[in-house]
């Protein structure tokens, strides 16, 4: 047992070129979509058609995001299951929430 | 007795559980951080869909954006609300901070996901560079969370002429500056409790993820995981920060955007 303090005792692995490069990739892509949302914010019109756009290139972040960083996609599939398909609830809830919603501004305004 | 697994990965003490088994491919830690994860996304989605349905009860304002007051009849353009940047006083600046706050945020994400990479070939060097740059995007993000506060709190210097119902119960009409939980210069009461509660949620887990990006950093550093023969630490942590980076990236848009 010769560990010492401050010597690493494992095996230093040395960088492999092309995960950095994937990396960067996937950073980059991104920053695209961020700065593309940005460009949209100031030339497109307000309306119904923009923030469906808004909310599909977050969902598209959010699955670099997921897969990519979070390593998600490298996991069998049970588990990548297991974490997407409760999500599902999740739509059942902006749906009924949203006309709640829509239904009090009826009641309040008209 | 010290014989390391030389694969990537793979070591003696990590993968299979006390039963002797490796449910899911994944260590126990891991998967457990997963399931936590999953019961945050539901935290935070609760939270933004609440923000949707109290969002379309409102009427959004409709006139053009030069002639824009803020009122509690009606529910404000984002890029007219969070329009200032630091140290200048009373530039127009639409959606540059956040931005510069969104970018950052992301940065720090690229650096985890570079420590995390570096923790697959133990390399500790490169681990505790890159936990370093994470970190510090972390604190630089809280330090401008904390400013667009600040800012959203004290509000303009000219304020806005509302009414409404005070503390006491009376119906008052009277400048207000700033936000609070009562009334806010912006839009509807609801406004700035939503703005207050999520993007307080979101920062609380900043928090968080800060300190346990210190702590690992620092177990890194004095080759803590050296000894224990792996870097699963950084990813578990990793996983985390990530997570907090995805919520900005929805709170994003549907606070500053929509």
């Amino acid at each position: 047992m010769d560990i010492q303090e401050n010597k690493s005792t494992l095996n230093v692995v040395p960088r492999d070129r092309e995960k950095i490069k994937k990396i960067g990739k996937t950073a980059l892509i991104l920053a695209l979509i961020t700065a593309a949302e940005f460009l949209m914010a100031f030339t497109m019109p307000r309306g119904i058609i923009l923030y469906v756009l808004f909310m599909a290139l977050t969902i598209w972040k959010a699955k670099y995001i997921i897969m990519q960083f979070m390593h998600l996609g490298d996991e069998v599939k049970p588990l990548i299951y297991s974490i997407l398909v409760p999500i599902a609830f999740l739509f059942w809830l902006i749906i009924v929430l949203i006309k709640e919603g829509s239904d009090i501004f009826n009641m309040r305004w008209f | 007795m010290s014989a390391h697994s030389t694969a990537i990965g793979v070591s003696p003490k990590r993968g299979v559980w006390g039963g002797g088994n490796e449910p899911l491919k994944a260590s126990y830690g891991k998967l457990m951080m997963w399931f936590f994860l999953l019961s945050d996304i539901f935290t935070f989605a609760a939270f933004l869909i609440t923000y949707l349905a109290i969002r379309v009860s409102y009427p959004a304002y409709a006139g053009p954006a030069t002639e824009f007051v803020g009122s509690n009849e009606y529910w404000p353009i984002p890029e007219l609300v969070f329009d200032a940047i630091p140290f200048v006083h009373g530039v127009h600046a639409p959606l540059v901070f956040v931005g510069l706050m969104t970018f950052i945020l992301i940065a720090s994400s690229v650096t985890m996901v570079l420590a995390v990479e570096a923790g697959h070939r133990n390399d500790r060097n490169d681990v505790v560079k890159w936990m370093l740059w994470t970190l510090v995007g972390g604190i630089t993000f809280l330090g401008c969370q904390a400013w667009e506060w600040s800012h959203f709190i004290h509000g303009s210097d000219t304020g806005v002429v509302l009414t409404y119902i005070n503390d006491l119960g009376r119906n008052v009409t009277e400048t207000v500056f700033g936000a609070n939980l009562l009334v806010n210069e912006y839009g509807p009461a609801s406004f700035a409790n939503l703005f207050f509660f999520i993007t307080g949620f979101h920062g609380f887990h900043v928090t968080i993820g800060v300190i346990l990006l210190f702590l690992c950093f620092y177990q890194a550093a004095v080759g803590v995981y050296d000894r224990r023969g792996h870097y699963e630490m950084v990813e578990k942590i990793g996983l985390y920060w990530h997570f907090v980076d995805l919520v900005w990236v929805f709170v994003f848009t549907l606070f500053y955007l929509i």
